[in-house]
């Protein structure tokens, strides 16, 4: 959806990841999604009186890692304290980095081209979660609520880009791209749904050429789809309060994925008041140069190289192999696509099957080797199994690894001899004469009535190729 | 009573047994808790088990520790495990922490034995142990005086020979003057020295946790045992202790003292004299008095009445009735947190926090917690200047002896006043000893102050022996 | 530049803190930091320009640990000293309003 003619969206976005690492930002209890409530909490991380912080290596690493991928200054940087009280938050302040963050600046480039700026990427500690009970379950109605503290300490990283975003389109492709980096990185799972990865939205309006609308801040985006319907519903409902003489009030609005509309959240009288101070119980961070290089050199190549290693090996690749080419960089496939195309296999079907077989199969594509996923493409480049036989073959390999021959053997994928093809394709001739009067004649779609048949009739085994092979020598 | 360091002996050689050392602390407490108000919580089953655990060490030849037996008390703002541990708090009370602080391991490490916890200002707020939400402690010397504060209840337990050995915290003083008022010998570290993991916070910036002891010895042995590097805290400075005990009789031959003008400048004259009379005494056992001026003490007590808040005004947030401690219910959470510290802290505190809260509120932070924060590295480079021209520092510690219990609480200002002596060293992060030191005419203790730059401890036991054996005592 | 402590800024303030004062306190408090501050006042006017705060008086920096589990407190232990607790969990009042 584009947004109404003479007006311009400017879209910043706020990420907030957590980081994979495996203990807490500040304490040594597990940093682990899904355990039972209030299991993984320490003096620390409930903040208990007496409580310490101290700063999990990992989590700077990491925080380095999204740093140098997202081309920003890497600095001498300090914790702060943001002081507020809210029962999720156990010292009813929160350790985060103010003016002082250890990335600052940067950007990160989206494949249609577009830059968007990075402003800033800093550490802070998650909250706990809250569930309220009473009403719909949402905070407005409920009698009371309970908090877990799981989540509290967690190590996080926001990201902060500038007010360069123009479309809900460039936003959602912002979020995937910066999603894509994040997982390459080693810092995030992008799991959007579990809340590792979630996404503010700093939505204004404006004439082009005038200066920054008055913006509001959009929360609960759980999806890159989200993300987008909620870009496209605040940009018109801010341009029709303005075409309608209204202004639009600076606030926080919360979206409902089934209303499909942003509201209002509770508004204070104030803006809350941080009182941000240094926070006294943690020294100053300073990276030097040899832990700097460490973390630049561990890093390996992000999505954009990746996708650009892979469309090099491609010759003038269609939109779906494009896309194709998306997914497997996606999912980190492109390593063994690589691997396999060098091994002699066909660039086109490597991306396939790894676009499709492969993503069917990503929670077990440990059990896959390089070797095994080659040698199954050499099979059906060769004609030893058809395509059909050659997916059963990987899915069999997704769940189970081994060999691809031996699974083959083990299948009676036997090739069909060219005898036993020759004498099927014979008897379909004879049953459809009509059909094969037409295609003798030139009609090239009766070939694909043709295979259909063929494999109809031997339950998919046949090989395309030797069967239109078959078919072209009968003509 | 017999030294700590003699018990500990004593306990090793089988000479007397840690139970029998604790029969004595508890019937010394049973004596006059009720009218001193000393301890809020004795655990008098617990301390005896754990003596006699000591006892088994010693038999079976295990090496009981360096504080074998010895029995201490803890100031109330140290956790310890399934003990009631308030901060002088109605905010806390009955409240039992699922840890203990570092130092308190260690000394269960060194064969200390801990009976109780001690009475404090609440939250560590205050100069006489009066803002405590369990009453007042009284001074053991004179019981319708203060001890001082904060850590009132830890000096009146050693002064009141109930424990050879106690603990307490010093943020602007609070173990320094309480014992000069009390006649111990109080020592705060250099900041990072000790761990403040389990330490509840005041000023996380200023905060030490330090030993109180009847002789300089004592207070060394119980400062090496609880110093020295702690993962847990990431402010603790690097190495492991330090060696105290072994330099307690160096002497200060050859040393430089600063007589610091403004360190007893406006005490009253009786202190000074004494604070003179010291300086004499370290020119006889060797050393060079020169007098010197730092003026920028004088913005001491202004800046630390803007940080010590300020940190204090976040560090109190946590109690919000959510999670533990007191809560008193109310229709929304963020009413109930409101009624839970309304009702929960006394006035002092409030007046803190607010205070605090100030001093970080936006339009303000520049102009007071900004500015308390470059004061504070100016106080910080006047000392290092003045540390170039002596090895150490002396002045008094307190302006007066101990006041009466209600002098002084009509006024905070008054009572901020008490710490104008002791409030640079904690801006600094540097160590400081007091030491007693004659007496008023009342008859009442007088402690001088020893200041060293930071991790000087070793030469400020060396010049408190000094001064210890000219003042007749040991 | 500091300007004089009013009676709205300590009402406001013990708000931000979430303390609540009586009319009464409101005065007392107004007249005993206003005293307070005046002595603060004398730091307020101070020119230290350039002058830089210290983080920690010894200049430690990069404390950090290793990404390695320690143990966790037991859940009942820690829900044992809650004021209320249902499900595993810390029950509060209704919370008015999301998370800033």
């Amino acid at each position: 959806m584009t947004t109404r003619d003479g007006w311009e969206t400017v879209v910043g976005l706020e990420v907030h990841t957590e980081l994979k690492t495996t203990t807490k930002m500040f304490c040594g209890c597990a940093n682990e999604f899904g355990s039972e409530p209030n299991t993984n909490i320490c003096p620390v991380c409930l903040g208990l009186p007496g409580s310490l912080p101290v700063l999990n290596v990992r989590a700077v690493d990491l925080a380095m890692a999204i740093g140098f991928a997202l081309h920003s200054t890497i600095a001498f940087s300090t914790f702060h304290r943001k002081n507020y009280f809210y029962p999720d938050m156990p010292k009813d302040f929160q350790i985060s980095q103010y003016d002082l963050p250890i990335n600052s600046g940067g950007y990160l480039d989206l494949p249609d081209g577009s830059r968007v700026s990075i402003e800033r990427a800093h550490l802070e500690e998650d909250t706990g979660k809250s569930t309220h009970l009473g009403g719909s379950g949402r905070i407005h109605g409920a009698d009371r609520s309970l908090v877990d503290y799981n989540r509290s300490g967690v190590p996080l990283v926001e990201i902060v880009s500038g007010p360069d975003i123009r479309s809900s389109a460039q936003a959602r492709a912002y979020a995937s791209e910066l999603r894509g980096i994040l997982i390459a990185t080693g810092a995030s799972d992008g799991r959007m749904e579990e809340g590792s990865m979630r996404i503010d939205a700093n939505v204004s309006v404006r004439k082009p050429g005038d200066p920054l609308g008055t913006r509001c801040e959009i929360k609960n985006l759980n999806s890159l789809r989200s993300l987008q319907r909620a870009i496209d519903y605040e940009a018109l409902r801010q341009i029709e309060l303005i075409e309608g003489g209204a202004t639009v009030r600076q606030e926080t609005r919360h979206w409902d994925e089934i209303l499909g509309e942003t509201s209002t959240m509770r508004t204070k009288e104030e803006a809350e008041d941080y009182r941000y101070f240094r926070e006294p119980d943690l020294v100053d961070l300073v990276p030097d140069t040899a832990w700097q290089e460490r973390i630049r050199l561990g890093l390996g190549a992000m999505p954009a190289e990746r996708r650009a290693t892979l469309l090099a090996r491609l010759s003038s690749p269609t939109t779906a192999q494009l896309d194709a080419l998306e997914v497997v960089v996606d999912l980190g496939f492109d390593d063994i696509v690589l691997a396999a195309i060098d091994a002699g296999a066909e660039p086109t079907l490597a991306l396939a099957r790894a676009a499709n077989e492969l993503a069917a199969g990503v929670e077990h594509i440990a059990n896959l080797t390089t070797d095994a996923f080659s040698a199954t493409l050499a099979m059906e480049q060769s004609g030893e199994l058809s395509a059909t036989q050659a997916k059963v073959v990987l899915l069999e390999l997704l769940a189970r690894g081994g060999d691809p021959r031996a699974i083959a053997t083990e299948r009676g994928f036997e090739q069909l001899s060219s005898d036993s093809l020759g004498a099927t394709v014979a008897a379909l001739i004879t049953e459809h004469p009509d059909e094969w009067t037409r295609y003798r004649d030139g009609d090239e779609k009766l070939a694909q009535f043709f295979i259909g048949q063929v494999m109809k009739a031997t339950k998919g085994q046949a090989n395309g190729k030797a069967v239109i092979a078959e078919l072209q020598s009968r003509r | 009573m017999r030294t700590a360091l003699d018990i500990a002996r004593d306990v090793r050689s089988g000479a007397t047994t840690a139970e029998s050392e604790m029969v004595t602390s508890l019937t010394a407490i049973r004596a006059r808790n009720e009218e001193l108000n000393v301890f809020l919580f004795v655990d008098e089953e617990g301390a005896l088990d754990a003596a006699r655990r000591v006892d088994e060490r010693v038999t079976s030849g295990d090496d009981a520790g360096v504080l074998a037996g010895v029995p201490i008390a803890l100031k109330d703002n140290l956790c310890t495990t399934g003990v009631p541990t308030t901060a002088g708090s109605k905010i806390l009370k009955g409240w039992r922490p699922p840890y203990s602080a570092t130092v308190v391991h260690r000394v269960l490490g060194a064969g200390a034995v801990p009976m109780g916890k001690t009475n404090m200002d609440e939250f560590a707020m205050g100069s006489s142990t009066e803002t405590s939400a369990y009453g007042p402690t009284r001074n053991p010397l004179d019981v319708d005086r203060v001890p001082g504060g904060s850590s009132g209840g830890s000096a009146s337990a050693v002064a009141g020979d109930m424990t050879p050995l106690s603990l307490g915290s010093d943020t602007g003083g609070s173990i320094r003057q309480p014992a000069a008022l009390c006649g111990l010998v109080g020592v705060k570290p250099t900041y990072g020295l000790v761990s403040r993991y389990g330490l509840i916070a005041f000023a996380s910036s200023l905060d030490q946790i330090g030993p109180f002891a009847k002789n300089v010895a004592d207070a060394a042995a119980l400062l090496e045992v609880i110093a020295g590097h702690d993962p847990m805290d990431s402010t603790s400075l690097p190495e492991p202790a330090p060696s105290l005990l072994l330099h307690v009789n160096d002497g200060v031959a050859g040393k430089r003292v600063g007589l610091v003008r403004e360190l007893y400048d406006g005490a009253d004259d009786e202190v000074v004299a004494e604070v003179e009379r010291a300086a004499s005494a370290l020119r006889d056992a060797g050393a060079t008095i020169v007098e010197l001026s730092v003026p920028e003490l004088h913005l001491g007590l202004s800046a630390y009445y803007l940080i010590a808040p300020a940190e204090a005004s976040s560090n109190l947030a946590r109690y919000d009735g959510v999670r533990y401690g007191l809560r008193v219910d109310a229709e929304d959470v963020a009413a109930m947190n409101e009624a839970t510290r309304t009702a929960g802290f006394g006035a002092e505190v409030k007046r803190r926090i607010m205070l605090g809260t100030y001093a970080l509120s936006a339009g303000y932070y520049d102009a007071y917690y900004g500015q308390a924060l470059k004061v504070r590295t100016q106080l910080i480079d006047a000392f290092r200047r003045a540390y170039l021209e002596a090895d150490l520092l002396l002045g008094a510690t307190a302006p007066s002896v101990a006041f009466a219990i209600g002098e002084k609480t009509a006024d905070p200002m008054a009572m901020y006043l008490s710490d104008v002596f002791t409030i640079p060293t904690n801006l600094a992060g540097d160590a400081a000893i007091s030491v007693p030191f004659g007496t008023g005419q009342l008859g009442l203790p007088i402690g001088v102050q020893l200041l060293g730059p930071g991790r000087s401890e070793a030469q400020l036991f060396a010049a408190a022996r000094v001064l210890e054996l000219a003042d007749g005592r040991s | 530049m500091a300007t004089p402590l009013r009676r709205e800024d300590v009402a406001k303030v013990a708000k931000l803190a979430r303390l609540s004062l009586s009319e009464a306190e409101l005065d007392e408090f107004t007249a005993q930091l206003a005293q307070v501050l005046e002595h603060a006042n004398d730091i307020a006017a101070l020119d230290l320009e350039g002058v830089v705060a210290t983080a920690h008086p010894f200049g430690l920096i990069n404390v950090v640990r290793d990404d390695v589990l320690c143990a966790s407190l037991s859940r009942d232990e820690v829900l044992a000293m809650a004021p209320d607790a249902q499900d595993g969990r810390f029950a509060v009042p209704r919370i008015m309003g999301e998370a800033p």
